[in-house]
């Protein structure tokens, strides 16, 4: 019995967190916005040189071959850091659907590049989870057609495509009959946009079609999220503490106020169980299959109300400083802001957690 | 990350379920704390190890070497076979462990085994009216006149004083020291002269509180347990116990099973509450906080089995699970809607009418034992580092 983290993986937070702390953080993902980079090179290459770009990739791919907590913990670092690097597409659930679904051949040809970070395949599946104007892709004869929204790692080499029935499939960006049109959310650290089909060939990863892989990897990309406002929200935290203990109003800290104490206990209290309940939702993955799906399901709405929370009140606690650009605080908001509506909102989530227990008549 | 348990851990899991396979039929079902059949099986739990389990066997304990995963599994097996785990109140729960942590030998030998069988039962005098919240700030007196104190004043909130044979009870005995070093920790019979107690009902409509008067009580000199002016070290060892045990999963999760099966036995105009999308999202929004606090208790678990210190995860337990507790509680009675208002003996009464009970009872708790405001101080304050409030110079 043993449920809190090993040595290696709080040496994998310290290491990362230094990384990102060293690449510059909060500035490092203004100027990612600033100038519409695209991808940021630099992070990339670093990340892929600690393993984060092979971090699940199996071990016989050249990737490190490590668990669904681990992975958790590396989101949870970049949305404390608000790093602006593809992950949750391009080194989970990407190399997750090549190893369950994909072919030997596909395996082979895809998950080393991968876990060497040489390519990065986002992710095209928003559709499966709530399909918006009517968006949607359809395959007939190995050709794809159709609309996918807001594609998570949008500035990709490829795609992994899932169409109306559940199938997964492979496209390459520079894929004739494809158009890429780039959507604008509140939050510049992740980019997303449009995919558009014509007639366009595709691989199918052949164990995709029961569409057992693809419920898999909405589970674990929730869990994913859940990871990321974890951390982003724990940032918040603790920059209101900081800030309530150096700002002075009556001639004295205004972390000092029961009132601002009050708020910032309340998001403690709130968040604290968020904690183990990432890590919970991220062992299921790996070791619980019973649970896995509605722990994904309750991780990912239960963080999004409580990311929602510490967001809001800890940029109350910066009072109108928060609401700058100056102090950048709404890059984190804007962070969970997008963990919260991706994959499903909560109210949609709850209710795929209710249908899980056959709740629902 | 290994949620699975040992070998060992794993037989012990087998003893307990076969003991409760062949004797749950002894067990007391609800009821008076001192019927002969609740006192009868609190004795056998002790023989075999299932309660008192780590008390030293010359005090009348079992004397088993503590295993948090032991005493858990415990917990866990009485609860799914919803047999009693013995008694409970504040002699076991607090006044058993300070005794053992701060009393004298001769203490630890008259009071610990009848406390433990259930012979002798005790109350807590600590609050008062003018110390709740502040409880440093008591006024009981006591004086010593010779080989006894003289105890005057007054203490409130106190649960089960009218069935108390004893009371553990904060007094004010150096009246010139600054307040957290002026009070003392006496024990004494409730059966003393001079002690008047007057029942307090709750919104419940329960006696579950008294207040307990005191006019010249005369107590032996050595019924205090600690020195002089060393009560308050005494009391809050076991206030940190109690804010620990108010949150039990086990008892949580049978309660949002139970209130799962409220939502789908409930029809309006024939139709289930649960087909209520509505309803069915307030439930999966208590569900996935129960999850979150199940998963932080196993946390606080493995912290303890690995002598980790668990930091905020544990400072916020009193506070989440009583207001979860409260809500989950209050979820029910508005699936039931007028039903949920029926309350005592009446027709179309759900449940005993054990929701609106414990929807009150909670409140009650969440005030009690430090209330929310006084957690939140705790937390921000020790957790978060953060400042305590500058004192209000007086007027």
């Amino acid at each position: 019995m043993e449920f809190g983290l090993s040595q290696e993986q709080v040496q994998l937070v310290d290491s990362l967190t230094r990384f990102l702390k060293d690449a510059g953080g909060l500035d490092r993902a203004r100027k990612f916005a600033a100038d519409d980079e695209g991808r940021a090179k630099d992070l990339i290459e670093g990340l892929a040189q600690i393993g984060i770009a092979g971090l699940i990739v199996p071990e016989a791919h050249g990737g490190v071959g490590m668990s669904f907590v681990d992975a958790a913990l590396v989101a949870e670092c970049l949305g404390h850091g608000v790093a602006p690097v593809p992950y949750i597409g391009a080194s989970v659930l990407a190399p997750l659907a090549l190893e369950l679904a994909g072919s030997d051949a596909q395996k082979s040809a895809w998950l080393p590049r991968i876990a060497a970070g040489e390519v990065s395949i986002g992710v095209a599946l928003a559709e499966s989870t709530g399909a918006r104007e009517g968006a949607g892709v359809d395959c007939k004869d190995g050709k794809l057609s159709g609309r996918s929204l807001f594609v998570i790692d949008f500035e990709a080499d490829a795609y992994l495509v899932a169409d109306r029935s559940g199938r997964l499939h492979l496209v390459a960006a520079d894929a004739a009959g494809l158009s890429r049109k780039p959507l604008k959310t509140v939050d510049t650290t992740r980019p997303t946009g449009e995919l558009s089909f014509e007639g366009v060939k595709a691989e199918l990863l052949p164990g995709s079609e029961d569409g057992r892989v693809l419920r898999r990897l909405i589970d674990v990309g929730r869990v994913m999220l859940a990871a990321d406002t974890l951390g982003a929200a724990q940032n918040m935290l603790d920059q209101a503490v900081a800030y309530s203990l150096t700002r002075e109003q009556f001639g004295r800290p205004i972390g000092s106020f029961q009132a601002v104490k009050h708020m910032c206990a309340e998001m403690a209290a709130s968040l604290e169980p968020c904690r183990a309940f990432v890590w919970y939702a991220a062992h299921a993955l790996d070791a619980l299959p019973a649970e896995a799906t509605l722990t994904a399901c309750h991780v990912k709405a239960h963080l999004a109300e409580v990311g929602t929370f510490v967001a809001r009140t800890s940029t109350e606690v910066h009072g109108g400083m928060g609401f700058t650009d100056l102090v950048g605080l709404h890059y984190w908001f804007k962070r969970i802001g997008f963990n919260r509506q991706m994959l499903g909102s909560p109210e949609s989530v709850r209710e795929e957690a209710a249908r899980a227990q056959q709740l629902v008549a | 990350m290994d949620l699975s348990y040992s070998k060992e851990h794993e037989s012990f899991r087998r003893e307990v379920a076969e003991f409760l396979r062949s004797h749950a039929k002894e067990a007391p079902k609800g009821g008076a704390q001192r019927s002969p059949e609740a006192l009868k099986w609190q004795r056998l739990l002790i023989e075999k190890g299932y309660a008192a389990r780590t008390i030293p066997k010359e005090y009348g304990g079992f004397g088993a070497e503590p295993d948090i995963l032991k005493s858990r599994i415990i917990a866990e097996e009485f609860a799914k076979a919803q047999v009693s785990s013995g008694l409970g109140g504040q002699g076991i729960s607090m006044l058993v462990p300070t005794l053992l942590e701060m009393g004298s030998e001769a203490q630890k030998r008259e009071f610990i085994a009848p406390t433990l069988r259930g012979e002798l039962v005790w109350c807590q005098g600590y609050s008062e009216p003018g110390a709740g919240s502040d409880l440093a700030n008591l006024r009981t007196s006591a004086v010593l006149d010779g080989d006894e104190w003289v105890v005057n004043g007054q203490k409130i909130w106190t649960s089960t004083a009218h069935l108390a044979d004893w009371i553990f009870c904060l007094v004010r005995t150096e009246p010139d020291a600054p307040k957290h070093q002026g009070i003392s920790f006496l024990l004494f019979s409730m059966k003393t002269p001079g002690i008047e107690v007057r029942p307090l009902i709750d919104m419940t409509m329960n006696r579950n509180f008294n207040e307990v008067f005191f006019t010249d009580v005369w107590v032996p000199k050595q019924q205090i347990v600690g020195a002089r002016g060393e009560g308050w070290k005494v009391a809050n060892s076991i206030l940190r116990h109690e804010r620990g045990s108010l949150a039990d999963p086990n008892i949580m999760s049978s309660r949002l099973n139970a209130l799962i099966e409220v939502l789908k036995r409930e029809t309006v105009d024939g139709r289930r509450v649960i087909d209520n999308p509505v309803f069915r999202d307030r439930l999966m929004q208590i569900q996935g906080r129960v999850m979150a606090m199940q998963a932080n208790d196993l946390r606080l678990l493995s912290a303890q089995v690995n002598q980790q210190n668990p930091g905020i995860a544990a400072m916020i337990v009193k506070l989440q699970g009583t207001e979860l507790r409260h809500e989950l509680e209050q979820l029910a009675i508005d699936a039931m809607g007028e039903l949920g208002l029926l309350y005592g003996d009446t027709p179309y009464l759900r449940d005993q009418g054990s929701w609106q009970h414990q929807y009150m009872f909670f409140l009650g708790l969440i005030i009690g034992g430090g209330t929310s405001q006084i957690q939140k101080n705790i937390i921000s304050e020790r957790g978060l580092g953060m400042p305590r409030e500058p004192k209000v110079a007086k007027a």
